[in-house]
């Protein structure tokens, strides 16, 4: 488990996380998910030590991260920006972190195998693709096989049997009652992956949610219906109160009446109905619909500023 | 990432706490399979013995033109001009190329009270340069006596004073070493802590010598004049006591590390 208790971090002038507070489950994927400059790399880097935070705390499991023993059994961290030394070759930089925590080599060529680097093991970082440098971070995260996963973009640069295996294994570590707290660009990636959302904006909590309410509460399901007889359906459908838009080649797009009714309708006054078909909200539009919310607040008191 | 994701989990018993000598063998881990340590190295021997044969065949004849500091048994050991660059710039990388390539951030999680770290790096450093830099001084010392007997007779280890400039030329590059790695701390970025180090090793005492009298003086407590005051056989005055001058340098890195520890430990990785 991890928690934020009234974080904050300034840079000087510039306030990157603004008393934030949250609570990230064991025993489920939490989503991290933000505008750039939002403040997710910051709070990441707070939870792990790196950065101090100027208000409030970061605890994972109910301590915090210095006081750790045994830090990289306790998290496995990946952050997006390298932290490689890129004169290394990728086993001997796992072997220098194992060595911290006296993890043998055996371990080391199994995280080595599990990413999918065996090949390049020997190999300088420094020609390493983005994709392989993601791998080597995800091996370095899971070296000491840990409680709490605290991953910044992990899927940057991977290809789609990079990014199934790593769902397949953020789920499953998950799903053993661990916790997974993970940053993504990637709406549709995310969409598959998390069971709860955090949206930041601005340095703040826009939202804290599990993703089907998140996605729910922000936009309803359409349907998209195509007829020969577009016209005469769509002004049936708005005596009953649906919105009807209507686009090119007999197509209409109705919010407000679920696809059996449209379905009974069309039946009813005999109109041929050539595609009928429900489109659910997605995550990226409320993702968009949320932090377009952010955007426009900030506009507007900036607005208010210079007035 | 073909293998299956269901693999039995780690033992707990398998992942030790971190103390100080496993943070040592990390260290320790990072200095040998980092080119660039090898070859500063390997440079920095090469160019003490090669140095000091240079130095032994230019006073293979004792004439009038030859100065009485190159003919001392100290003479052959002036390579340490040269290996203060590269051993100054290993322990500059060994910090900053942390900073530099982000390697930092890992090291940090592993060990985040960092603390044991800079012992780490510290002890890593002092046990490498001194038996490197020994034997170098040792090599260097014993090549040109070697040539110098073939013209005339040369220093022996036996004689007063000999063996302390010889070791403790070792023990001065080990010292600028640190220095280096205690400015890589401070500075993070590796030019900039190169530049540091120029400037407080070889600009600060020349800068300082045109200020008169007063200001030489004051440049025999610059990390360079001090520490070769220690391993000169005939320090010219206003040179510091050999030991006072090792004691200057050591202060020094002590001074710069104390700094190194304080940003480390109160700022932001």
């Amino acid at each position: 488990m991890i928690e934020a208790r009234s974080l904050s971090k300034r840079y000087g002038d510039k306030v990157a996380v603004d008393d934030v507070s949250f609570v990230v489950a064991p025993g489920q994927v939490t989503g991290f998910l933000g505008p750039n400059g939002a403040g997710k790399s910051t709070t990441m880097r707070l939870m792990v030590g790196l950065d101090a935070p100027t208000n409030g705390q970061a605890l994972i499991n109910g301590r915090r991260y210095a006081e750790f023993d045994r830090p990289l059994r306790e998290v496995g961290v990946l952050l997006e920006a390298r932290a490689v030394h890129t004169g290394r070759t990728a086993r001997n930089h796992l072997l220098a972190m194992a060595a911290t925590a006296g993890i043998n080599a055996r371990r080391v060529d199994e995280v080595i195998d599990m990413v999918g680097l065996t090949e390049v093991a020997s190999k300088r970082v420094r020609g390493f693709s983005l994709g392989m440098g993601q791998r080597l971070g995800i091996a370095n995260a899971m070296l000491a096989d840990p409680d709490v996963l605290i991953l910044d973009e992990p899927i940057n640069g991977l290809d789609p049997d990079g990014i199934r295996w790593i769902r397949n294994l953020l789920k499953s570590i998950a799903a053993e009652g661990r916790t997974v707290f993970l940053s993504s660009h990637l709406m549709s990636e995310m969409a598959q992956t998390a069971d709860h959302v955090i949206v930041l904006g601005q340095g703040r909590v826009l939202r804290d949610e599990p993703i089907d309410r998140f996605i729910s509460g922000q936009s309803s399901a359409q349907v998209k219906v195509r007829s020969p007889q577009a016209e005469q359906l769509a002004t049936i459908l708005r005596t009953k109160n649906a919105t009807v838009q209507v686009g090119d080649s007999g197509t209409l797009e109705v919010d407000g009446l679920i696809s059996d009714e449209i379905g009974t309708l069309a039946a009813a006054y005999g109109i041929t109905l050539f595609e009928l078909a429900t489109r659910e909200a997605s995550l990226e539009e409320a993702y968009m619909a949320i932090t377009q919310d952010a955007r426009d607040y900030r506009a507007s008191s900036s607005t208010k500023e210079t007035v | 990432m073909s293998t299956a994701v269901t693999n039995s989990r780690l033992p707990a018993d398998e992942v030790q706490p971190i103390n100080q000598t496993r943070a040592i063998v990390s260290e320790w881990v990072k200095f040998r399979t980092l080119r660039s340590s090898v070859w500063l190295i390997a440079a920095a021997i090469l160019g003490m013995i090669a140095i000091g044969l240079l130095v032994a065949f230019n006073t293979r004849h004792l004439g009038a033109n030859i100065q009485s500091n190159d003919a001392a048994a100290s003479g052959p050991l002036q390579g340490y001009y040269l290996a203060i660059y590269l051993m100054g710039a290993l322990g500059v990388v060994f910090v900053s190329g942390e900073y530099g390539t982000g390697m930092i951030r890992s090291t940090l999680t592993a060990v985040p009270r960092r603390l044991p770290v800079v012992w780490a790096k510290a002890l890593v450093l002092t046990v490498v340069a001194l038996i490197t830099m020994t034997l170098a001084s040792f090599a260097a010392f014993l090549a040109a006596q070697a040539l110098i007997s073939h013209y005339r007779p040369g220093h022996s280890l036996g004689e007063p004073g000999a063996l302390r400039v010889v070791i403790g030329t070792g023990v001065f590059l080990t010292l600028i070493t640190l220095l280096g790695s205690a400015l890589g701390w401070i500075i993070r970025n590796t030019p900039g802590a190169i530049v540091t180090f120029f400037g407080l090793v070889v600009l600060l005492p020349v800068l300082l010598s045109f200020f008169g009298t007063a200001g030489r003086s004051i440049a025999q407590y610059s990390p360079i004049y001090a520490g070769s005051s220690f391993i000169q056989s005939t320090p010219e005055p206003p040179a510091l006591s050999p030991w006072t001058g090792l004691l200057v340098l050591a202060g020094w890195v002590i001074v710069v590390m104390t700094l190194g520890i304080w940003r480390l430990l109160r700022q932001d990785a």
